[in-house]
């Protein structure tokens, strides 16, 4: 089936089989592996993109659903050599480990800051419960996230 | 794992999905936010043939005030009707227990209708259309018809929507001014409920005028607890609500898994109840 996506504001045209996952066409139909795979239950939240400007999880969304959608990835959230604030944020706080689940928690925060610029503390956590850390380095996540709302001109309360 | 071929069509009206799950046969599977159907065809637990993507039918989004209901079309997300001003002021059951479902990636593909369709026992949303006297509206070959909660849900994942049917939309009766709670009792993050409580009540006079309460994952499907709320009549603190939530078991067939045995789920029902109810009146 012919799709039309923008992907981090490219404009890609693709004939995809109906059953590829929006994942799987992103890494393997136009190379963007900064989105990761981890698991099958839609659990783990590490192929978080946001699809018109939403998080979703890119495994549980068919690439043919994305039709006439504009999708961003970790990919493209810079701005040329310019870090958005929420990498700068994850790296200033080390905010990941082996860095697995990174690209999806940091495509939630984008998200969760969007709709609430000044988290608490339980709303960071409330918020990234969709993204799971093998690692559990959550507590430099939350507060990475925190770090990154401040940085964006919100403070936590 | 990548699912078996399918294909694949989206309809852009109720009339044309009714058409191509006729064409499709008995292997066609309606899709909407594909938050539980996904995990199912990525393990391979389902192999439809053909998948007719309900979620860009415009008459199954949106929600609308009828007069005496909210409508709710049956595609309509989950993020959508949780921060909706017309199900916050009328429907705030519908709301509170939305907000508990899942995680807010799913919640943002994910749809009322797909979790009433789907009629997880331990699935959030059905217990709340029980509570309710939610109606259902539901497309088919031989045209549309309606039917309450109590026929909706048949068993276990199974529901009144036949395979060549579409759930359209919901209604539910406007309930101004009632204090609604949904308590889940889950273990972690984005579980499901090992048992849930959904309670709304009707304050007059600083007393509990009328209570509607329906429970979670204590039977194959959503139960009313129908004692409770005749007893809860003219309750006017919370020893009253907890001598009422007494009963709240009573009529349910829970289940023993790996998460709860059946006596502790009865024991959670009535705990949960109490607290659901307590906190619905704001005490
Ligand atoms: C990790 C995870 C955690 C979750 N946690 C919870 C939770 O805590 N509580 C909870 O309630 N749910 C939970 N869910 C399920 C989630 O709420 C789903 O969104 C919901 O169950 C299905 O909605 P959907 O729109 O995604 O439906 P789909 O996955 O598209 O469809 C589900 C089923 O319903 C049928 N269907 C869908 N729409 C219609 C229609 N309009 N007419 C006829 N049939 C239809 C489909 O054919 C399919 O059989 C969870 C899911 C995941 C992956
Ligand atoms: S890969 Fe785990 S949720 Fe998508
Ligand atoms: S840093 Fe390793 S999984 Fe999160």
């Amino acid at each position: 089936m012919h799709i039309s996506v923008s992907v981090d504001g490219t404009l890609y045209e693709a004939d995809v089989e109906p059953r590829t996952l929006l994942v799987h066409w992103l890494r393997e139909g136009i190379g963007k592996v900064g989105t990761v795979v981890g698991c099958d239950t839609s659990n783990c939240g590490a192929c978080t993109v946001l699809l018109d400007g939403r998080s979703v999880k890119s495994c549980s969304v068919l690439a043919v659903q994305a039709d006439g959608s504009s999708v961003t990835t970790i990919q493209g959230l810079s701005d040329g050599n310019e870090w958005h604030p929420v990498q700068t944020a994850f790296k200033e706080c080390h905010g990941l480990q082996c860095g697995y689940c990174t690209p999806g928690m940091v495509m939630s925060t984008v998200d969760l800051l969007s709709e609430n610029p000044n988290p608490t503390e339980a709303e960071i956590r409330e918020g990234l419960e969709g993204n799971l850390c093998r690692c559990t380095g959550y507590h430099n996540i939350v507060k990475s996230v925190a770090y990154a709302a401040e940085l964006m001109g919100g403070s936590t309360k | 794992m990548i699912p078996v071929a399918f294909d694949y069509v989206r309809p852009t009206s109720i009339d044309e999905a009714v058409a191509a799950l006729a064409a499709g046969g008995e292997d066609a599977k309606v899709m909407a936010g594909g938050q539980s159907l996904m995990p199912v065809l990525r393990l391979r637990l389902g192999a439809p043939s053909l998948i007719v993507d309900c979620s860009r039918i415009d008459e199954m989004i949106g929600i609308r005030d009828s007069g005496d209901a909210i409508v709710i079309g049956s595609a309509t997300t989950h993020h959508a009707v949780m921060h909706d001003s017309l199900v916050n002021e009328y429907v705030s059951l519908l709301a509170k227990a939305t907000a508990t479902v899942a995680d807010p990636q799913i919640r943002h593909r994910g749809t009322m209708g797909g979790s009433l369709a789907h009629a997880d026992p331990a699935g959030d949303l059905p217990a709340v259309a029980a509570a309710l006297d939610a109606t259902f509206t539901i497309a088919g070959p031989g045209g549309r018809r309606s039917v309450g909660a109590s026929d909706f849900f048949v068993d276990y994942f199974t529901t009144a929507v036949g395979d060549d049917e579409v759930l359209v939309n919901v209604s539910f009766p406007k309930r101004a001014g009632w204090g609604a709670h949904y308590e889940k009792f889950n273990r972690t993050a984005q579980a499901w409920a090992i048992v849930g409580v959904a309670a709304t009540v009707r304050m007059d006079g600083g007393r509990i005028a009328e209570a509607r309460i329906g429970l979670t994952n204590v039977a194959p499907m959503p139960v009313r607890a129908r004692s409770v709320e005749a007893a809860l009549a003219g309750a006017a603190d919370i020893a009253a609500v907890a001598a009422a939530a007494e009963s709240a078991a009573d009529g349910t067939s829970p289940t023993t898994d790996i998460h709860a045995d059946a006596e502790y789920r009865n024991h959670l029902t009535r705990v949960l109840t109490r607290r659901a109810v307590v906190k619905a009146a704001g005490w």
